[in-house]
């Protein structure tokens, strides 16, 4: 027993002391950190997708990049503490959860350069919220769904009920009403970001009342939510990146929500020396928001349509609903 | 001396050599992910241990896992397995903010007793109902602490949407959290009596719950209460026989544990948080809090340093996420250690099995130890 | 001579020089032990001795350290049972290892079924015909079609034994086989025995009773700590010496006690029902009334509502009807800390399950049932001061031999744990004794002491409740004595006027008239 443990001790400071040697490379430029939400990397959604912005930014502007992901909602403000004393130049909080101790943060750190994404709930000077016009993107789907369903029915499996995924749902709504009046939207939330079997049993239960193409607000729900399309063969709507590549086949399109715009945008002002406080909303106008269909499963006429629904978005010709107020209002 | 030394040492062997063999694989881990474990575990210590501030972070982390610790270990003393310390923890922790807000008025002496007394009470009845249906009904209490711990969270959930919602209260947006606790509410940080601890979040919950563990020692081995308790927990049909009610300490049993989980959440709240989340998962205190308490060997002061090594895994798996490790590592390495306690512990109770097996009156070859 | 007499009965089995050492114990420590073909050979111990230890060397279930094994004079290697059936060992386990609801023929096939259609049927109609024919060979008549749960315990122990011999079993080791028989059952298992030997079987037996060593056997090996004592033929022998050989001074095997005028009712029980945990009635509708000053004893064999009715009596099983009270008090019903404060005493029968909480120190057990009173508890909050020095006057006072008060219960021997047991109930000074089998696996010696304890407290003007499977001790304490037998009292019958031939009879479940005629008869016989 003790030879053995002298062994694998033995074992261990030699490989230690050979990665020592090849771990020693010289690093330069800013330290930008990312902080996660609880979804953590690995979500295929929204955590990933700003990470990619990260990564993208070490490339193309020579940063350091780091992620520290939060095991539970209370590591939030001590996550803050840790990347300022790494000395961050700037920190990244990713998800409108973190808000608050985003705010907290910015008051104990008033030089410390943060950006807070998804939430414009956290105000200081040294925050920069970065928003996006999630109704936009879903409306464009919405179309596409009402194009596409075959029932008449079509379903929206959200996460948890909060004004933000309400952006989506009622987006798409308005979308499925401006394309085909007749069509029926079920809706069902979960109550949850990251349990798949939820979302699978959400969506098969709508698809038991007929619909046939369900739309996912719900991070790592959604996953189970295009499992469940691949069995019962009918179409799933993918969220936040273009998630065609799960399952082709049953992915009809995906809402494009560019995290990684946004956080590649935030790493490029301080990199550049712009950084200030304040919001920034992405939306269709400047590609920060789209749809995208990677797999191509959308017919030519319903790109098309969708091509003349985003126009006048664009232009600003109406406004797309948000919430059940401006929804209930909302008429072409 | 000796001899008691030799006791103790035959007692810590155990944890000890387990945290080690946890350490060892978690190097071969960390080197498996293209790491240095040296590198990691100078990050782990830097992360927890090097400066007044990290041990601060470390000590805010220690803080409620301590008292769900002792919540468990409280359980195990008594037979009983509390996985519902999430749960407790749960709604002990919407209560603090509902009662702070309600109370708002009061002055912070007042105030934080109440509070500390709220939360250990509401901890106290949701683990007192598994606590009761065991004792009656002997229904297992894993099963009802498991349930209780969701109903816990969908409450505590529909509380976060609906009537502590700042929407509701303070006529602001909807959002996914409730109102904050008021300034009175809130526990005094460690910097601002000690300015070392700097940046740190610890605050002085810590001394609350190391003085909770010498109590819930005094308890459990200086008191009939306690007395009573580990009789019925080691042998129930003997306590019995010694006019001790194992129902009665059953449900004593459990709900101590809940009120010990309970205040976790509590001081969790009053002590960082301010506030509770919407949250779709369980905050993970609970299932902590049953590790501290297996590695702590169900002792109260055992659980102490026992939370304390979980505290600096948890609080360095920052510091080595930012010297590139993936923080599964840490999570891996409490594994191993949690695997091999509990797997001693496992054959432990195996052999006694088998020894109760081979039969009360023919023990095999002990009674040649005349002493 | 003396080598002509060896050649005529040859040495079926030699053990030479077997150390066995378990981690700090020596348990047999350079054992040499042999057995001649066709003898009844005895192994005599205390429990603890080491020779069950040196029988499972042999059955292969332990290796000797060192030592050899020699079987039919060839030096053989036992590494397991299977071994050892193959040599033709067979070994009678005292806890039996029988399939409760499998007939006998099935139970005795069991491992060696015979088969139809290259193993796809069993043939039961051979393995019957097998068994009948074992049965008869050896005179040990049993139903083959009878399950076993429906079969009594004698019986068993026959089933046991057929199973060895269809094993082909040459020697048989019986390990306690009489711990749980009644008197006749004995009585039978000894002529079977001899029938065994006369058919060339060589028979060891395992035992701490020293009357069935003198009945049954032809030579006797005495083990002590692990060390053989001496090899004696049986005739040459008596009691006493075996005795003193055994425990390693001299005892005495019975106790004197004064004749006693009883005092006043303290226990008195009426039309008392209790069910078991299957919901049966176990007692059924019992009433007697135990005096001060008197040893009052119920007989039976294990099983027949003994357990139920001390529980009953002790608050821990409840009371389906019927009436117990105290000194005149209604206790019936009463929660255990009520009867206890009541001023009842309790050795349990289990000492592992009830009397003591192993896992705690030996100073916490002391105080069970009374740790909440002054001057070891105030106000909820234990004086271990107090407690510890507790403990230290009853360990020198009862002489539990233990290294300190902080040692766990579970690392006593059977006997101290006993001793602990007694002197915690004995401290509280009860009005009334309940002691259910208060002797269950002591030696000798400790055995002694529990029996003067229990005549102090007689003497002492105390009421004593006696549970005991063992008929000498019944015979030996008790002013009066009760027999149960499936839930009912038999009889109740004055110590001193007890035989041992009645009190059998009605174990057995005879009333009290028959068992009083069966015993004259009994007499008739033995004058004639």
């Amino acid at each position: 027993m003790k030879k053995a443990l002298a062994i694998v001790l033995s074992l261990l400071l030699v490989f230690g002391m050979v990665a020592c040697g090849g771990g020693a490379e010289v690093e330069e430029g800013p330290l930008v950190v990312l902080i996660t939400d609880t979804g953590g990397l690995g979500d295929e959604s929204f955590n990933d997708s700003a990470w990619a912005g990260f990564q993208r930014a070490e490339t193309e502007l020579g940063v350091q990049i780091q992620v520290i992901e939060s095991a539970t909602s209370d590591d939030y403000l001590p996550n803050i503490s840790a990347a300022v004393e790494a000395g961050a130049a700037l920190i990244i909080c990713n998800g409108f959860l973190m808000a608050e101790a985003t705010q907290q943060g910015a008051e104990q750190y008033p030089d410390q350069a943060f950006a807070l994404v998804d939430s414009a709930d956290a105000q200081a000077p040294n925050i920069l919220n970065l928003t996006f016009n999630e109704q936009e993107g879903s409306f464009l789907v919405g179309v596409a769904a009402a194009a596409m369903t075959e029932s008449n029915v079509i379903g929206f499996v959200g996460g948890i009920q909060l004004p933000l995924i309400e952006k989506f749902q009622f987006g798409f709504q308005a979308g499925v009403k401006a394309a085909n009046p007749d069509a029926q939207v079920l809706i069902n939330y979960t109550q949850s970001f990251s349990d798949s079997a939820l979302g699978k049993e959400n969506a098969l239960a709508q698809n038991k009342l007929g619909a046939d193409v369900i739309y996912h607000a719900s991070g790592g729900c959604g996953i189970g939510v295009i499992q469940a399309a691949g069995e019962q063969d009918f179409w799933a709507i993918g969220v936040d990146q273009d998630q065609s590549a799960l399952d082709p086949d049953h992915v009809l399109c995906s809402m494009i929500k560019r995290v990684d715009v946004a956080t590649f945008n935030a790493i490029k002002m301080v990199v550049d020396g712009e950084f200030e406080g304040g919001g920034y909303v992405f939306s269709l106008a400047d590609e920060g928001i789209g749809a995208g269909d990677e797999a191509g499963n959308l017919p030519a006429d319903v790109l098309a349509s969708i091509e003349v629904w985003k126009e006048k978005i664009v232009n600003g010709e109406f406004e797309v609903p948000y919430d059940a107020n401006t929804f209930a209002n909302f008429s072409l | 001396m000796k001899t008691r030394l030799l006791n103790v040492w035959s007692v810590l062997k155990l944890p000890l050599v387990a945290i080690l063999v946890g350490f060892v694989v978690g190097a071969f881990c960390i080197m498996l992910a293209g790491s240095n474990p040296l590198t990691a575990y100078a990050a782990l210590l830097k992360g927890s241990l090097a400066s007044l501030p990290s041990f601060g972070e470390t000590l805010y982390k220690v803080t409620p896992i301590l008292l769900t610790g002792l919540a468990a270990a409280i359980g195990f003393r008594c037979g009983l397995f509390n996985i519902g310390g999430e749960g407790q923890y749960v709604v002990a922790a919407i209560a603090t903010v509902g009662v702070a807000w309600s109370f708002q008025g009061l002055p912070h002496f007042i105030l934080v007793p109440i509070l500390l007394i709220t939360g250990a009470l509401v901890g106290g009845v949701w683990g007192g109902i598994a606590g009761i249906l065991k004792a009656k009904r002997g229904i297992n209490e894993v099963i009802t602490t498991i349930m209780l711990n969701w109903t816990a969270l969908y409450l505590s959930n529909y509380l976060v949407r609906t009537l502590l919602n700042p929407s509701r209260l303070l006529d602001k947006l909807p959002s996914g959290h409730t109102v904050a606790v008021p300034e009175a509410a809130r526990l005094m940080k460690l910097k601002v009596i000690i300015p070392a601890f700097g940046y740190s979040s610890a605050h002085t919950g810590i001394f609350i719950a190391i003085g909770v563990a010498v109590l819930m020692w005094f308890i459990l081995f200086k008191t009939t209460l306690g007395y009573e308790i580990r009789a019925v927990g080691f042998n129930p049909t003997a306590s019995e026989y010694g006019g001790i009610s194992s129902a009665k300490n059953t449900f004593l049993a459990m709900f101590i544990s809940g009120g010990l989980a309970g205040l976790a959440g509590a001081i969790q709240i009053m002590g960082l948080v301010y506030m509770v989340n919407q949250s779709p998962e369980l905050p993970g205190y609970g299932f902590t809090g049953l590790c501290v308490a297996l590695v702590g060997l169900s002792h109260p002061l055992g659980c102490i340093p026992a939370a304390l090594l979980f505290g600096i895994l948890d609080n360095g798996s920052r510091q080595m996420q930012l010297a590139g490790i993936p923080k599964e590592i840490n999570a891996i390495i409490s594994a191993v250690i949690l695997v091999f306690v509990a797997g001693a512990l496992l054959l432990k109770y195996i052999n006694v099995y088998f020894e109760k097996k081979r039969g009360a009156g023919k023990p095999r070859f002990k009674e040649v130890r005349e002493v | 001579m003396k080598g002509r007499w060896k050649k005529d009965l040859p040495k079926v089995l030699e053990m030479k020089n077997i150390t066995k050492v378990f981690p700090g114990v020596v348990a047999n420590d350079k054992v040499n032990f042999d057995l001649e073909k066709g003898e009844i050979h005895v192994l005599l111990g205390e429990n603890g001795a080491g020779k069950t230890t040196l029988m499972n060397i042999l059955y292969g279930l332990y290796q000797a350290t060192s030592g050899e094994i020699y079987f039919h004079g060839e030096k053989v290697d036992i590494k397991g049972p299977n071994d050892a059936i193959n040599l033709g060992i067979g070994m009678v386990h005292q806890h039996f290892m029988l399939v409760e609801n499998f007939t006998v023929t099935e139970n005795i096939v069991l491992g060696s079924e015979p088969s139809k259609a290259n193993g796809l049927y069993l043939d039961m109609e051979t393995a019957r015909n097998t068994v009948k024919e074992v049965s008869d060979n050896f005179g040990l008549k049993v139903d083959p079609n009878a399950l076993i749960q429906d079969i009594s315990v004698g019986l068993s122990q026959r089933v046991e034994i057929l199973k060895t011999l269809h094993k082909g079993a040459e020697v048989l080791i019986l390990d306690e086989p009489t711990a749980v028989l009644t008197p006749q059952e004995i009585d039978e298992l000894g002529v079977i025995l001899k029938n065994l030997t006369q058919e060339g079987k060589s028979i060891i037996l395992i035992t701490h009773k020293l009357k069935e060593v003198l009945s049954m056997s032809d030579r006797v090996t005495v083990i002590r700590r692990g060390k053989i004592v001496d090899t004696l033929k049986t005739k040459d022998t008596n009691i006493d010496q075996l005795a003193e050989m055994m425990v390693g001074r001299s005892v005495k095997l019975t106790s004197d006690k004064e004749d006693k005028t009883p005092g006043d009712v303290i226990l008195f029980i009426e039309n008392l029902v209790v069910k078991d945990t299957r919901k049966y009635d176990a007692v059924k509708s019992i009433s007697f009334d135990v005096k001060a000053g008197e040893i009052f004893a119920v007989a039976g064999v294990d099983g027949n509502g003994q357990k139920e009715l001390v529980e009953a009596l002790t608050g821990l099983t409840k009371t389906v009807s019927g009436k117990v009270s105290l000194c005149g008090k209604d206790i019936t019903g009463n929660k255990p800390k009520k009867v206890l404060e009541a001023g009842v005493g309790h050795i349990p029968e289990d000492r592992h399950k009830r009397g003591l909480i192993l896992q705690n120190t030996l100073a916490e057990n002391l105080i069970l049932g009374y740790h909440y009173c002054p001057p070891f508890a105030r106000k909820g909050v234990m004086n271990y001061a107090k407690i510890n020095e507790h403990a230290r006057t009853l360990i020198s006072e009862y002489d539990v031999r233990t290294p300190n008060e902080y040692v766990t219960a579970g690392s006593l021997s059977g006997g101290n744990q006993q001793k602990a047991i007694i002197a915690r109930e004995f401290y509280k000074d009860p009005v009334l004794l309940i002691a259910s089998q208060p002797t269950r696996g002591l030696d000798v010696g400790a055995i002694e002491f529990v029996h003067n304890r229990l005549i102090e407290q007689r003497d002492n003007n105390k009421a004593v409740l006696l549970v005991s499977l063992e008929l000498d001790e019944v015979m030996n304490l008790a002013d009066r004595i009760a027999v149960i037998y499936q839930g009912e009292i038999m009889g109740i019958v004055e110590g001193k006027d007890a035989t041992e031939r009645q009190l059998g009879l009605m174990m057995a479940g005879a009333s009290m008239e028959e068992a009083i005629e069966g015993g004259k008869a009994d007499n008739e016989n033995k004058i004639a």
